[in-house]
């Protein structure tokens, strides 16, 4: 088959991915906002591919919100860095997978840094050692989870339950992907599909079933931009950057927002709340807002996983219009129990935004 | 070439980060900082390869340095190979180490991320920790946070987390001795210094502003800098 233009481009940047025997590093953001994605990351990996994934609980942040907002030195974050080499080389591991992209993003850094210029990897092992008295090997293979995902995304069709395709008109849902800016806008030869025309979740949009959209703004940063955020003061540069976004996208009507990148999920979730609150606007059908998804989230739903196991019920903007597009089946009643079936409690509805 | 071009040039993501720019505007076209905030990547870069010390001085004491997001799509589309993202990481460092940056209000701000996430990075071993998003700083994280946040053991329980325990998993107790080696490696490299550092310019400021700072969250210094703004900043349309 003739190869032509994005998919042309999309195939100049590929890259290895491990295919077993990996050490995991988790993310912050992701731990607090979306835990569900780290369990079902690892639940795919393990119980339905049947592959070696290691965590070693001493394992910390790499630093990465501090670096980007730089309280944190370089020289510091090179360290905790090196710190995640060692305890995966102790652990007899070569294979690393990051649930961070901004972690994903400095790992790459820090190997292309040390790369064209070894004094300073001399130097950060001398740190390391003096520090914790630990040494460490680079990684062989450096993955994002979501590299991981892609790599595994035609198993996951052969064995899922569900399709990305409207089971009332059987035709295929529409998607916008959004990229985290640190998965390859710096290194593109580091990610599937190079920083232009990404392909790591366009893939699996493609393989589940679904279409990809392509609007203005599709590589617009989601606005994290870690200081303008983190400073109440500054979040008017992250929900301007989010808006562009949503403004954007708008006219194509898309069934979903895939993402890969741990803060893009939370703020293109809140910020669409937050600007149905200050202006009545909602981007989504009959009120609705656009349902949001990390790429496990999306995945555990083709293979039929409970919605509420997901961690879907933690979604300022509700998904269950996408859930009843693709046909799932799921209890409603259950969406705020927790594991003993105690009811928590319901969640305040907003103002304008639709909530059930 | 003056001492604080010097000062930059020892920086790896300053050598990396400038080649030869010659000022088409491609890093300020794609920039989002640049469609929200008085800013012009462009400018900055022409100023450093200007080696020009005293303009450099200016920009270590501005509220320009400040604006980026550190997204680095200026990164991807610089025809030249230069990262101004990277440039600005390396004048944010060396405002901090000069102490310029609590010359502006968005430099000041430094002290409350330092007394967030950077006390959180040694007290838990996570940048983030959900006890302290505390809903009523983050009204953005709409009322499902604040579900949350109420129930936070029962949601991390539902989810599958090790929230707070021992082992392996989502938002486990880091151990002693894993918390005791990165404050060990914060001190040999120099992020221990950076923080007493952005304490200690921070308070000299306070008293020269009249604005109480003690080793509270709640006094008026850190709630002044986390949540206002008393210049526009923004872009004029």
């Amino acid at each position: 088959m003739k190869v032509e233009g994005k998919r042309r481009i999309w195939k100049d940047y590929q890259k290895e991915i491990a295919g077993d025997n990996y050490f995991y590093v988790r993310s912050c953001v992701r731990q607090n906002f979306f835990p569900g994605s780290e369990k079902t990351f690892l639940r795919i990996l393990q119980d339905e591919l049947h592959k070696d994934i290691f965590e070693n609980p001493s394992h910390t942040t790499c630093s990465g919100i501090g670096y980007h907002s730089d309280i944190v030195p370089f020289e510091t974050t090179m360290t905790m860095i090196a710190r995640q080499f060692a305890l995966m080389t102790e652990a007899g591991y070569k294979n690393l997978a990051t649930s961070c992209i901004t972690s994903f993003g400095l790992y790459t850094e820090i190997l292309e840094t040390w790369h064209h210029f070894p004094d300073v990897e001399e130097r950060i092992r001398e740190h390391l050692k003096n520090a914790t008295g630990r040494e460490f090997k680079v990684p062989e293979n450096l993955s994002h989870a979501s590299d991981i995902i892609y790599k595994f995304r035609n198993e996951i069709a052969d064995k899922g339950k569900y399709r990305l395709i409207n089971h009332v008109t059987g035709k295929p849902l529409r998607g916008v992907e959004h990229i985290g800016c640190h998965y390859s806008k710096m290194f593109p030869a580091k990610g599937i599909g190079g920083a232009e025309y990404p392909y790591v979740l366009t893939g699996m949009i493609e393989e589940w079933g679904g279409e990809v959209i392509d609007y203005p703004e599709r590589r617009h940063c989601c606005g994290f931009g870690f200081r303008q955020y983190l400073i109440q003061a500054n979040r008017g540069y992250s929900i301007a950057c989010s808006k562009k976004k949503f403004d954007s996208m708008r006219p194509y009507k898309p069934d979903f927002i895939l993402t890969n990148c741990p803060g893009c999920p939370m703020f293109l979730d809140r910020w669409q709340y937050v600007i149905s609150e200050m202006e009545g606007i909602t981007y989504g059908e009959n009120g609705f807002g656009i349902p949001v998804l990390t790429y496990e989230e999306l995945a555990g739903l083709i293979l039929g996983y409970n919605p509420w196991d997901l961690g879907l019920q933690v979604h300022q903007i509700p998904v269950e219009p996408l859930l009843d597009k693709i046909g799932i089946l799921y209890d409603r009643s259950s969406k705020f129990l927790g594991k003993d079936g105690k009811f928590l409690g319901k969640p305040e509805s907003p103002a304008y935004i639709k909530f059930s | 070439m003056g001492h604080l071009y010097e000062k930059l040039t020892k920086d790896v993501r300053f050598v990396e980060g400038l080649k030869a720019c010659l000022n088409c505007g491609t890093c300020t076209a794609i920039c989002p900082a640049a469609a929200f905030y008085n800013y012009q990547p462009r400018i900055i870069v022409d100023i450093l390869q200007s080696h020009d010390d005293e303009k450099i001085e200016a920009l270590l004491k501005s509220e320009t340095i400040w604006y980026c997001g550190e997204c680095m799509s200026c990164v991807t589309r610089c025809p030249r190979g230069n990262a101004p993202g990277l440039l600005i990481t390396a004048l944010r460092s060396l405002s901090q180490e000069s102490g310029y940056f609590v010359e502006s209000e968005k430099g000041r701000q430094q002290l409350a991320i330092k007394r967030t996430v950077g006390e959180w990075i040694l007290e838990y071993g996570y940048c983030l920790f959900p006890a302290n998003i505390l809903p009523e700083l983050h009204p953005e994280q709409g009322p499902i946070w604040q579900w949350e946040h109420t129930n936070i053991e029962a949601v991390m329980e539902r989810l599958g987390a090790n929230y707070r325990q021992t082992g392996p998993g989502i938002l486990r107790k880091i151990p002693r001795d894993a918390l005791d080696e990165i404050r060990k490696i914060f001190d040999e490299t120099g992020g221990t210094s950076r923080f007493e550092k952005i304490e200690e310019f921070s308070r000299k400021k306070a008293d020269e502003l009249g604005i109480n700072l003690d080793e509270s969250l709640n006094c008026d210094y850190i709630r002044h800098i986390y949540r206002v703004n008393e210049i526009d900043h923004t872009r004029s349309l």
